[in-house]
């Protein structure tokens, strides 16, 4: 069984795979030729290969490299940034029940209002650098990274900590070897939702003012009426993301090893 | 001149405020005991009595309210490396091998990590867990991650061993094959332990002496000195036709019957 187990799995793995790039054919093809078919013009949707085609012209005319370069240095930095501070501030609001329930009410306000709204008014205050984007950024990150922390904290089991302290732990150890580790899970449940967002919160502000990045060439060509380069920025927006995203999941899979894989989720 | 008893509770009470209802709930009171070298003493009485709230009190992790409590003649307020606690739950942490999680309390204590790593393994191996130091908690049985517990808790060398219903969460024998392995590594290592239990046999099987406390307010109401060989074989003990009446004698003093009636 021990030898039959891990054969089958790798049978069934690879079905997958297969089924996987089977689907991404068809999915392709279904865009070549398709819109085509159902008499959808090109402006409205362009066939795949127009849209390679239009890749290819960007590369060369249009800085595509360049932008795509601005666009993934603000994300890295924004959500780097959004990180550290969210782990920061769960950690000090975990550790201060006064300090949660005095701030409570502003992080909740915060939370909930739309954080794409305060675009523009960080290209007020700083004008169409770089800067508005990061910040969107950041305070997009923030919050799924400082509530998840936040809250494996409190869900920590209060005999866990007696029992370091019961070893005359003093603060720093407890928080080294037991509260750090232990909200390693939901850290990384709430990096994952972050990879995401931290790109809405680049392009919105790219939108709302600049002149580089993905979101300002995205403006620039909606203006123009060149559907096949919205759809590049669209795509490059998109790899950008799944780039972050599997930076993730690499160093989740690497500092969660513990873990029961069926704990742990498939993408 | 009688030698100083490992563990020492001097009329020790404990109140808890209960701010809701601007009430106080007495634990414990006027609580006193002693705890000789090498002793392994049972505590027995009837759930909320407070029991663990007198092992907290042991470990240094909460104040008595008023009384006393002593670790080989000094006076327990925080937290020391003298006393090491075990409860119900594993608390193994499950980022670490069970090698790591044992080194645990030698790590927070500053020992040199080949040392506590020696240490670890020695342990391990006479908790019969060899085979699975570098294995993570979740993929060990109940009962084994109860050894790598017990394995923590001697790792650290402790005076005295205070265990709250170590065993009340495993199968019926399981817990017989822990309480063996309790019974011998006591003995073994001549360590002092108070045992929380809600299992009158396995009071009997593994101790010197029991006692038994009322109704909160928690009172020791009895002490009963368990006079049968074998406290390193509890196996063997627990089949000791003297068995039967201690455990017909605790029943009435915890009026089981009368309960059940
Ligand atoms: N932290 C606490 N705050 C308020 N009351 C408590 C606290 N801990 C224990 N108690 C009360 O003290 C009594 C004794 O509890 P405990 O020592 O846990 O009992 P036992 O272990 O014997 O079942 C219970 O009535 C419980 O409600
Ligand atoms: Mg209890």
């Amino acid at each position: 069984m021990s030898v039959a187990r891990p054969a089958m799995l790798q049978l069934g793995v690879r079905r997958m795979v297969v089924a996987s790039a089977l689907l991404f054919v068809i999915f392709l093809a279904a865009w070549q030729w398709l819109p085509g078919l159902l008499g959808i013009p090109p402006f409205i949707i362009p066939s795949v290969s127009l849209v390679w085609q239009e890749f290819l012209h960007m590369l060369a005319r249009d800085r595509l490299l360049f932008h795509t370069g601005i666009t993934a240095m603000q994300v890295g930095v924004g959500f780097i940034l959004g990180v550290m501070l969210g782990v920061l501030c769960g950690f000090a609001l975990g550790m201060s029940p006064t300090a949660e329930f005095v701030l409570s009410p502003y992080i909740l306000a915060l939370q909930i209002a739309p954080k794409v709204a305060f675009a523009p008014l960080f290209i007020i205050w700083f004008g169409y650098t770089v800067y508005p984007k990061i910040l969107v950024c950041i305070l997009i990150v923030f919050f799924p990274v400082m509530i998840n922390v936040l809250g494996a904290v409190r869900a920590l089991d209060p005999d866990v900590v007696r029992l370091a302290k019961s070893f005359t732990a003093n603060r720093f150890q407890v928080f080294w070897k037991i509260e750090f580790p232990a909200a390693m899970p939901p850290l990384f449940a709430g990096l994952r939702i972050a990879a995401t967002l931290a790109v809405i919160g680049v392009l919105v502000g790219e939108l709302v003012g600049g002149n580089m990045g993905l979101g300002y060439l995205l403006a620039f060509s909606e203006g123009a009426g060149e559907t096949a380069k919205v759809f590049v920025t669209i795509i490059m927006l998109t790899l950008i993301g799944i780039a972050l995203y599997g930076i993730v999941v690499a160093v989740e899979t690497r500092v969660l090893h513990y873990l029961p894989s069926r704990a742990r989720l498939a993408i | 001149m009688p030698r100083t008893p490992r563990l020492e509770f001097r009329d020790v009470t404990k109140r808890f405020a209960n701010p809701r209802q601007g009430s106080v709930v007495v634990a414990v009171e006027g609580v006193s005991l002693s705890i000789a070298d090498g002793e392994v003493v049972s505590l027995i009485g009837p759930s909320g009595c407070g029991k663990s709230t007198l092992l907290n009190m042991g470990s240094g992790l909460d104040p008595a309210s008023s009384g006393e409590v002593y670790v080989d003649g000094e006076r327990v307020t925080k937290p020391n490396r003298h006393v090491a606690f075990m409860l119900q739950k594993d608390l193994l942490l499950p980022w670490r091998t069970i090698v790591e999680n044992v080194e645990l309390g030698q790590e927070i204590l500053g020992v040199p990590r080949g040392e506590r790593r020696d240490r670890a393994l020695a342990l391990l191996a006479k908790c019969r867990l060899p085979d699975f130091v570098h294995h993570y908690p979740h993929q060990l049985s109940g009962g084994m991650r109860q050894r790598a517990a017990l394995a923590r808790t001697l790792a650290v060398d402790p005076s005295v061993l205070l265990m709250d219903e170590p065993f009340s969460a495993l199968d019926a024998q399981t817990k017989m094959v822990l309480q063996q392995d309790l019974g011998r590594t006591l003995a073994d290592t001549g360590k002092t332990a108070l045992f929380i239990t809600h299992d009158l046999i396995e009071a009997v099987a593994l101790s010197d002496r029991i006692l038994v406390m009322s109704q909160r307010p928690g009172r020791i109401i009895e002490e009963i000195t368990v006079d049968i060989a074998d406290r390193d074989n509890p196996m063997r003990r627990r089949q000791h036709p003297k068995v039967a009446a201690y455990v017909v004698q605790l029943m009435n003093l915890l009026q089981i019957e009368q309960a059940a009636a």
